[in-house]
């Protein structure tokens, strides 16, 4: 399978990366390139093949569902941006 | 005096101990080695002078006092890509521009509980993407090895390249690395150092920068294999903060150390004998064999007949789960925010000024596969290759080899700005054709220098265990060692 310059500009705007014409044209090239490589995997034979979920044959562990960290407002905003009174501050997105 | 740059961390221990050295001593004289050198290799973002001082006078007390840690007053270099409480962490990428996280990552606070000293932050590819140091937004590190009688600048590796030429140089005792493909044993076999990434599982990954979740382990590089044993000591632990990190006790590897090799199978996989790898490598590889032979290892030619697969499955499962990691760098909460016109030009600009050109290659790639209508045919697919590939060892483990011998790259470093490599992503790409398996099923392994070619660049030899028998590659690794002597870059910096 190979992509197309409609297509690489779809996938960007899904990535929410701003590309330019140039950005595209050199994007379809260097993506091709590394779907073509990726192609091959389509020899191996995977019928009856359970898709890998886990490296290590263990159960995703779990903790006692109670509050063990919190009250750290400063400490989650301080690299923020831009903030004010302890909240986010994003562009207008309702009008 | 002695320059206390060149002790190992093994004799720094001792000679702190027996109160021979202080580690204020020893923290000012790297402090003073990366002032020298810095400027020349950019192995290091950032340096901390004052903690690292700081640090090393809490060392002296509790050495004092007689009760240091098992790392008490060892200089370390950290990876960015670690979170360091207060300190510069950006995974070397603009879009983290400024954070500098309120929390400190899991094994990096295992190194400080252990009394070690942190001398600044290591430069490395932006997102631990690359193999050759040259996507860091800080600029290429410089390998310090350099062919006899040239003085063209090569490249340490990637993505841990800052802590390899940290190392290599003697900018830090050892040093904390991630590898996802290759990224500590890469540039340690460029640099004629030691690395080792450890079991999936035996390294916690909370507080460190996530790339591709189920594949990044953390680990050291080291000047040796014993001071490699003891920095993953202190590294590893059981962590209820990962989910992945497996319940089971951290052994002291540094006791296998010189323990014989009688009864060790090691296995020779024929798949690596890969088209068009230079002879010296096929050399290497097979002087490695005898060394292990005339130790006392038994030697049987195995097959992982899925090998050739590992790398392109890894270019989907990498990028996939890089691009759902990468998606909270959005302007919001923390680093670059670039203004637009509503709230989706402003991601979207922050995100292409932000990123480099490799990480929006990955994060378009991983898009792409996971995108409606193509997840079953690139990534599912992936997925179950990635299984055979996890069954191709368990077989030859099943048989009975203890560990794997191949080579670590399938070639020495290569020049900053390569042209071909630069052109070409697949090209750069195929440096990790021997590592990446390892990832895929989870695997540890380690990266020893075994010999130099015929430029004189170091070339390494890689040894694959089985899950959480770290022990046994240390062991193996050490006899490899032991034949083939130790490293030095001849200092030209």
């Amino acid at each position: 399978m190979s992509v197309d310059t409609a297509t690489v500009k779809r996938v960007a705007n899904l990535a929410r990366i701003a590309v330019t014409e140039d950005d595209v044209s050199r994007m379809t090239g260097q993506l091709n390139a590394i779907l073509g490589f990726v192609e091959q995997l389509n020899e191996v034979n995977v019928e009856g093949v359970e898709p890998m979920t886990s490296v290590t044959p263990m159960a995703m562990k779990k903790r006692q569902d109670v509050v063990t960290d919190g009250d750290k407002v400063a400490d989650i905003v301080a690299n923020a941006p831009t903030t004010e009174e302890n909240f986010f501050v994003v562009p207008k997105v309702v009008e | 005096m002695t320059d206390l740059t060149a002790l190992t961390i093994a004799e720094a221990r001792d000679q702190l101990k027996a109160k021979a050295i202080t580690a204020t001593e020893l923290t000012g004289a790297y402090l003073q080695a990366i002032e020298n050198a810095n400027e020349a290799l950019n192995a290091y973002i950032v340096t901390t002078p004052e903690k690292a001082l700081e640090m090393a006078k809490a060392s002296d007390a509790r050495l004092a006092a007689g009760n240091g840690g098992a790392l008490e007053g060892i200089p370390l270099g950290i990876k960015d890509l670690f979170g360091t409480e207060g300190v510069h962490t950006q995974a070397a990428s603009h879009i983290l521009d400024g954070f500098k996280p309120h929390y400190e990552s899991t094994v990096t606070a295992n190194l400080w509980a252990d009394g070690a000293v942190m001398l600044g932050k290591l430069n490395m590819d932006e997102f631990a993407m690359g193999s050759s140091n040259e996507s860091s937004y800080y600029g290429p590190v410089k390998n310090p090895w350099r062919a006899k009688g040239s003085n063209v600048d090569l490249v340490p590796g990637g993505s841990s390249g800052g802590s390899a030429a940290a190392v290599a140089a003697r900018l830090c005792a050892g040093a904390t690395a991630t590898d996802t493909g290759g990224s500590i044993r890469q540039p340690a076999a460029f640099t004629g150092t030691v690395g080792i990434k450890p079991t999936y599982g035996r390294c916690s990954r909370w507080g460190i920068v996530a790339f591709a979740s189920s594949l990044d382990q953390a680990g050291p590089i080291a000047r040796d294999v014993r001071d490699a044993a003891i920095l993953l000591r202190s590294m590893a632990s059981v962590d209820a903060k990962d989910t992945t990190s497996v319940d089971i006790a951290v052994p002291d590897y540094e006791a296998v150390i010189g323990k014989p090799l009688a009864g060790i199978k090691i296995g020779i996989p024929k798949e690596y004998r890969v088209d068009g790898m230079p002879e010296e490598i096929e050399k290497l590889w097979q002087q490695g064999i005898s060394w292990l032979k005339d130790a006392g290892a038994t030697i049987v030619d195995i097959s992982l007949p899925h090998t050739k697969y590992a790398l392109p499955a890894y270019y989907i499962v990498a990028p996939a789960e890089a691009s759902s990691n990468l998606a909270r760098y959005d302007g919001v909460r923390y680093g670059l925010r670039v203004p637009g016109k509503d709230i989706v030009d402003m991601y979207e600009n922050t995100r292409a000024k932000g990123f480099g050109e490799e990480v929006k290659r990955r994060i378009m790639i991983g898009t792409y596969v996971l995108s409606a209508g193509y997840y079953d045919a690139y990534y599912l697919q992936a997925q179950k290759v990635r299984t055979l590939i996890k069954k191709d060892f368990e077989d030859a483990f099943h048989a009975g080899v203890d560990a794997i011998l191949t080579p670590a790259t399938p070639s020495a470093a290569f020049g900053i700005a390569d042209q071909e490599m630069n052109s070409d992503p697949v090209k750069m790409y195929l440096n990790d054709i021997f590592t990446v398996t390892v990832n895929m099923a989870g695997l540890p392994g380690i990266a020893v220098p075994a010999g130099l070619d015929s430029r004189g660049l170091p070339l390494g030899l890689q040894l694959i265990g089985r899950p959480f028998d770290e022990e046994t590659l240390f062991q193996t690794a050490y006899v490899i060692e032991q034949a083939a002597g130790k490293f030095n870059a001849p200092k030209w910096w």
